[in-house]
């Protein structure tokens, strides 16, 4: 019976995904209708003749209606066929294949910090509220989550690249150049997961079982580390993985920073350029990961624990 | 409208209505980081409503000697206390005037994104059949999205002014708090009030003017104020990317962007703007959490 009740859980978010998607893609197909450059024009570039402009537009499809061309639009996409960008004559797919290994490079390694960042912050805050330690550490907090990531970036290529260059300054060419990057990623969120793993483990400290933990004589520490900890991490999970979902779909302003050939600078690069299939391509490519990262979290979820399911 | 017999229980409520806002305030007076994000937000309004009075030069006039002979720009000194920028012009009188951009901005598109947040929130959990269900399967579409992405590529479609760049940030940033008026409204809606409303014949949509919008004010204060911190760091990332409000109007995130070739030899055309951004939106941030520990201390997460 509750494997059943899980299955049509698991059926009802997948259809509702479905539905997501299929908005996201109306969406960005009327948007990308409303753009006033003409396709045919920037694919045939600016010297073309008015006659190879009018041809291109007839090889496109660009006369058609509408509904038609969205419809057309579906139909390829579902083959795995994304359309070819104008700009880079290459297909919409395969340039987004070959940036996305740098993107999700990026986003591991910020998942990464993030968590360097926040579970050591968070603990040591909880071990010890009130204290200067805890103040400093939630004083460095409220400053990591009101810092423009831009902005960061920037400092920490003039500090650690510049003034005393540990990091390397240029584009992605050794392992280290990641490092400045993936700080710049994950410095909010890390700061922001010791917030709330601080408060989450302050709360289960006055529970029941900790007490009796502590009773039995274990150091405020170790009960920290055994029983607050893990109780503590499931609402840091999901976040985690929509922070995922998010970087994975392109992390514009620190890619564009720090000249990182990922996912999120070819979208930007492409809306400079006009290029709409790439910015579609990349759009819906990033709307699908978040979605299906969502549904995998729910799922997670609902069998961590059950009761989501029946309600 | 016909005004309807004042009750036991409207008596009962606004009572404790009095008394949970003079909570809230003690609370809040208590609240030393609250009072400094109250203070830092003071200051800012200050800095932006005065700024003609305050800023030592013309923000937009490029100086002779705001550069040096070389063409770069003045570092900080006695006319100019934090440095030149890289057409000669005053930096301080640009971020001073770049404060009323940012909070405008901020403000104005928050107040555009509660709005139609709390609209659709109510719409979506207090009508069940398809209003309802078809507003928030809209949010999770809109939710879908990449959230920067789909800003730039709108306000390149539109071309970037102050009124596109404050229409396409509310337009990107209601869903958040429609989903948390909705968790909201499906809880206040089951509550004993909206009963007796419906018992008595109050109709839905007095139910939902008079009887649920009241609850959700403390939840619409919270995030308003949080929400300015968000939408600050938001419209200054698009005007880093170049497509927020145009030069030659001083915009944080535009200096920032017309500064970082220079970020080696000429450091504060970073440093200063991007400080002004943090303060900001730390004073929100920190003022917003203490209303929240103030209002509903269940809240902290």
């Amino acid at each position: 019976m509750a494997r059943l009740s899980m299955g049509v859980y698991i059926a009802r978010r997948l259809l509702l995904a479905v539905g997501v998607i299929i908005g996201v893609s109306l969406i960005t197909f009327i948007l990308a209708y409303l753009v006033p450059a003409d396709p045919a024009r920037v694919y045939a570039g600016s010297n073309a003749s008015a006659a190879t402009v009018a041809s291109i537009r007839e090889q496109l499809g660009l006369n058609r209606p509408l509904p038609v061309q969205y419809l057309a639009y579906v139909g390829r996409a579902l083959h795995g066929d994304f359309g070819t960008s104008y700009k880079l004559q290459t297909p919409v797919l395969s340039a987004i294949e070959s940036r996305f290994p740098y993107t999700a490079a990026l986003a591991g390694a910020g998942i990464l910090v993030e968590l360097l960042i926040g579970i050591p912050i968070g603990i040591i805050s909880a071990a010890r509220p009130r204290s200067w330690l805890d103040r400093g550490a939630m004083g460095f907090a409220m400053l990591g989550v009101s810092a423009p990531q831009f902005w960061l970036g920037l400092v920490l290529l003039y500090t650690f690249g510049y003034l005393w260059p540990i990091f390397p300054l240029g584009l992605a060419q050794s392992p280290s150049s990641i490092v400045l990057p993936a700080i710049t990623v994950g410095l909010s969120g890390g700061v922001w997961y010791a917030r709330v793993l601080r408060s989450a483990m302050l709360e289960t400290l006055n529970a029941d079982y900790v007490r009796t933990a502590r009773a039995k004589g274990l150091g405020r520490l170790i009960v920290i580390l055994r029983h607050a900890l893990p109780n503590a991490i499931t609402p840091i999970v999901t976040q985690l993985g929509l922070d995922m979902a998010y970087f994975l779909g392109g992390i514009v302003v620190v890619e564009s920073v720090f000249g990182w050939p990922g996912v999120g600078q070819m979208a930007y690069q492409a809306i400079q350029n006009d290029d709409i299939p790439l910015i579609m391509g990349t759009v819906l490519f990033s709307a699908i990961i978040i979605v299906l990262i969502n549904i995998f979290i729910d799922v997670l979820y609902a069998v961590l624990n059950p009761r989501v399911v029946h309600s | 409208m016909a005004p309807t017999a004042w009750t036991a229980a409207d008596d009962e409520e606004a009572h404790h209505y009095r008394s949970h806002w003079e909570l809230a305030w003690y609370r809040l007076r208590r609240n030393k980081a609250a009072l400094l994000g109250a203070i830092i937000v003071l200051l800012l309004v200050v800095a932006a409503v005065f700024a003609p009075l305050l800023a030592p030069h013309d923000p937009n006039q490029p100086f002779d000697s705001g550069m040096t002979l070389d063409g770069s720009p003045t570092s900080p000194n006695g006319t100019f206390l934090l440095g030149a920028d890289t057409l000669g012009r005053d930096l301080l009188s640009r971020i001073l005037y770049g404060a009323r951009v940012s909070l405008t901005i901020g403000v104005v598109a928050n107040g555009l994104a509660m709005v139609i947040g709390v609209a659709v929130g109510l719409v979506g959990g207090y009508f069940k059949g398809w209003v309802g269900t078809a507003v928030m399967r809209l949010t999770d579409v809109m939710m879908a999205f990449p959230v920067l992405l789909l800003a730039i590529a709108l306000v390149a479609v539109l071309k970037p002014s102050l009124w596109i760049v404050i229409g396409v940030i509310a337009f990107v940033y209601w869903t958040p708090i429609a989903r948390i008026v909705h968790g909201q409204v499906l809880t206040i809606k089951e509550r004993e009030f909206v009963e007796a409303a419906l018992a008595v014949g109050a109709g839905q949509w007095r139910i939902v003017f008079r009887h649920v919008l009241p609850h959700l004010v403390p939840v619409i204060i919270v995030y308003t104020t949080l929400g300015i911190a968000t939408n600050v760091l938001f419209e200054a990332a698009l005007s880093f990317l170049g497509v927020g409000v145009q030069p030659p109007t001083p915009s944080w995130g535009a200096m920032i962007s017309d500064g970082q070739n220079y970020y080696r030899s000429a450091p504060w055309l970073v440093l200063y703007p991007g400080l002004a951004i943090m303060l900001t939106v730390l004073g929100f941030s920190l003022l917003g959490d203490g209303l929240r520990d103030a209002l509903d201390p269940a809240w902290r997460d």
